[in-house]
């Protein structure tokens, strides 16, 4: 009787939850509260980057804390193309520029690939905490990296714009339809975020349910046991590191879309940090977990200064008193057992 | 003597942790279908013979071959793929997944790769109609379904054989299948490791002396890393070095 209890209580958050994002620029337009839906949409973005961190480091077990630099390379690209194209300049002399989301996007994904696949191939020959060290100290040199390209702002960071053409022309014709443009884009570019965000949770999905996802799962269970039956653990670790950092790219480019300006600090090793938090608050190895923990963490983040300018003091002790009370998260309390897969 | 090609020959193994010499120029040889016990008192270097046949360590000398082939330099998952299945002293499980999702990886180790990305695995008849028939076998199919890490202790050490059994195996290398195991428990590990004599080539490791000398076609009594004595049944208990140094001047059922 008791698991009939629990799993309806996760199956309603899921349902609410996704609902909620499904209906909400619907809801804000109502309100007149377009403002909310850039809020939301920023939410979603991060929810992405959340999931797919939740691949190696729930479900993987691999505790890696650099994984905003994946986040940051991804926006970097869309930003640096969206810049040539702005410009008519040619990248390192020729390559063009882009605004074209079906060139940028993927080749943010692609490159944040290459990069977690040099990463992983040097990180995952440690594990425990030389494993959280090598992951860090390679996301600094990245953001280092970044600081120092001065062509694209260094420390300041690039603006650039961001516009998606085809959202742009889908508002135009709202527009003339009578709609009122500001509610118009927010939301267009709302609606094409959230598609995103549902193919990637609904591929994560299916992907940790998967043979690949068993054996990735089972790595995190007990790595020595898998290598015993016969899994070569080293190249489904590597696979999984490079598909989240591809994801994780994949966030970087819809936040870079999204701000129209990129900096370093969006790959500072604290995002990187705030990125485990939002997990770990959600719940860990559950897909679901990191959607509710990137949501009330950046709920917390944006509203908590309204209340009180000493907002850093309370946030701390609010984030370590839900985990103590939720210890599988928040989502991950409501399942009936940690670690089953999840949704 | 000996008829056939042995299925696993080691020659001359040594393995050194500092100044100790847990592996002493150790030759061993399994022939395919028997139980071969590997005796000794605790501190021998059996579990450690047994990490370097599985490839979980690195001898520092010497060979191993295997099915006719060298595999003294190669990994763990190689050996396992080759067909060297080992179980674990200290129970080795993966605790978070249920027991028919232990045997059933174990399974999939072995039925190609698995970059597989988005079929279910958990529905794959292919992986849980064979996993659910070793269950069955090891008497643990009512079972299937409970989180390994909420079985009773001699279930879990029942599933280590399952895991080991589901990858299909040509040889299995059993690190003290009843460690810790109660009296009832041990009988049926007893009459599941019978079960499984002249269908298996076993490499057995095991305090318990009565179900040693009931099970094991040959014995090797190891001694400070060093084999005093190969033989039958009946020839190690008859040997006086042995007797001596491991068995006592006891008498053994
Ligand atoms: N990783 C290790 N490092 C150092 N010494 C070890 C290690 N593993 C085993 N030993 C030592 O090697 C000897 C043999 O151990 P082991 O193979 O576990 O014996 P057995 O299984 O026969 O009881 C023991 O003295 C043990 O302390
Ligand atoms: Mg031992």
């Amino acid at each position: 009787m008791k698991t009939v209890k629990h799993i309806d209580l996760s199956t309603i958050f899921v349902l609410a939850l996704l609902g909620l994002f499904a209906v909400l620029p619907v809801i804000a337009v109502a309100a007149g509260q377009e403002f909310y839906i850039g809020q939301f949409r920023r939410i979603l973005i991060f929810a992405i980057a959340a999931v797919s961190l939740d691949l190696i480091l729930g479900y993987g077990g691999m505790v890696s804390l650099g994984h905003a630099a994946f986040m940051g390379i991804g926006a970097y690209v869309v930003a640096i193309l969206n810049f040539h194209a702005d410009e008519g300049t040619l990248l390192l002399g020729f390559i063009p520029g882009s605004q074209n989301i079906l060139v940028t996007w993927p080749t943010a994904i692609l490159a944040s690939a290459l990069v977690a696949l040099f990463v992983g191939l040097i990180s995952l020959r440690t594990s425990g905490i030389y494993f959280i060290m090598i992951t860090l100290a390679f996301a600094q040199m990245i953001y280092f990296f970044f600081v120092s390209l001065e062509t694209y702002g260094g420390d300041d960071g690039l603006r650039f714009p961001g516009d998606i053409p085809f959202i742009d022309a889908a508002t135009d014709a709202l527009y003339e339809a009578g709609y009122d443009p500001v509610a118009a884009y927010e939301s267009l570019f709302y609606y094409l975020v959230f598609a995103v965000f549902a193919a990637v949770l609904y591929g994560a999905h299916r992907l940790v349910n998967s043979r690949f996802g068993m054996v990735i799962q089972g790595c995190r269970e007990n790595e020595r046991r898998m290598r015993a039956i016969g899994f070569f653990t080293f190249r489904y670790k590597l696979v999984a590191f490079v598909l989240a950092g591809a994801i994780g790219g994949l966030a970087g480019a819809l936040f870079a879309a999204h701000e129209s300006f990129i900096s370093p600090s969006i790959m500072h090793w604290t995002r990187s940090g705030d990125l485990i938090i939002m997990v770990v608050l959600g719940g860990m190895g559950t897909l679901i977990g990191p959607v509710a923990g990137a949501t009330l963490f950046l709920l917390l983040e944006k509203f908590l200064p309204d209340y009180t300018e000493h907002w850093p003091i309370v946030f701390g002790p609010i984030l370590i008193l839900i985990v103590l009370f939720a210890k599988c998260g928040i989502y991950g309390s409501l399942l009936r057992r940690h670690g089953d897969g999840g949704h | 003597m000996v008829a056939t090609e042995p299925l696993l020959e080691v020659k001359g193994l040594v393995k050194r942790f500092g100044a100790l010499v847990a592996t002493d120029n150790l030759d061993l040889a399994v022939e395919p279908g028997e139980i071969h016990a590997v005796i000794g008192p605790n501190g021998a270097g059996k579990t450690t013979l047994i990490a370097q046949l599985a490839g979980e360590l690195q001898p520092n000398a010497g060979t191993i071959r295997f099915a006719g082939e060298d595999i003294t330099r190669l990994h763990a998952p190689a050996r396992s793929q080759r067909g060297l299945a080992r179980s674990f002293q200290i129970t080795s499980i993966l605790r978070g997944f249920t027991a028919l999702d232990n045997v059933a990886l174990a399974i999939q180790a072995h039925d190609g790769h698995s970059f597989r990305f988005w079929r279910p695995a958990r529905r794959e008849e292919r992986l849980r109609v064979p996993a659910m028939e070793i269950l069955e076998e090891v008497g643990l199919g009512a079972r299937a379904h409970v989180p390994a890490a909420n079985l009773a202790h001699g279930e879990q050490r029942q599933l280590e054989i399952a895991m080991a059994l589901a990858t299909r195996p040509r040889m299995l290398l059993l690190d003290e299948p009843m460690a810790g195991m109660g009296r009832e428990e041990s009988e049926r590990m007893v009459a599941l490791l019978r079960r499984l004599k002249g269908r298996e080539t076993i490499l057995l490791i095991e305090h318990d002396m009565d179900a040693v000398f009931a099970l094991a076609d040959r014995i090797t009594v190891l001694v400070y890393g060093r084999a005093i004595a190969t033989g039958t049944p009946q020839e190690i208990r008859a040997n006086a070095e042995v007797r001596r140094a491991y068995l006592g001047s006891d008498e053994h059922a």
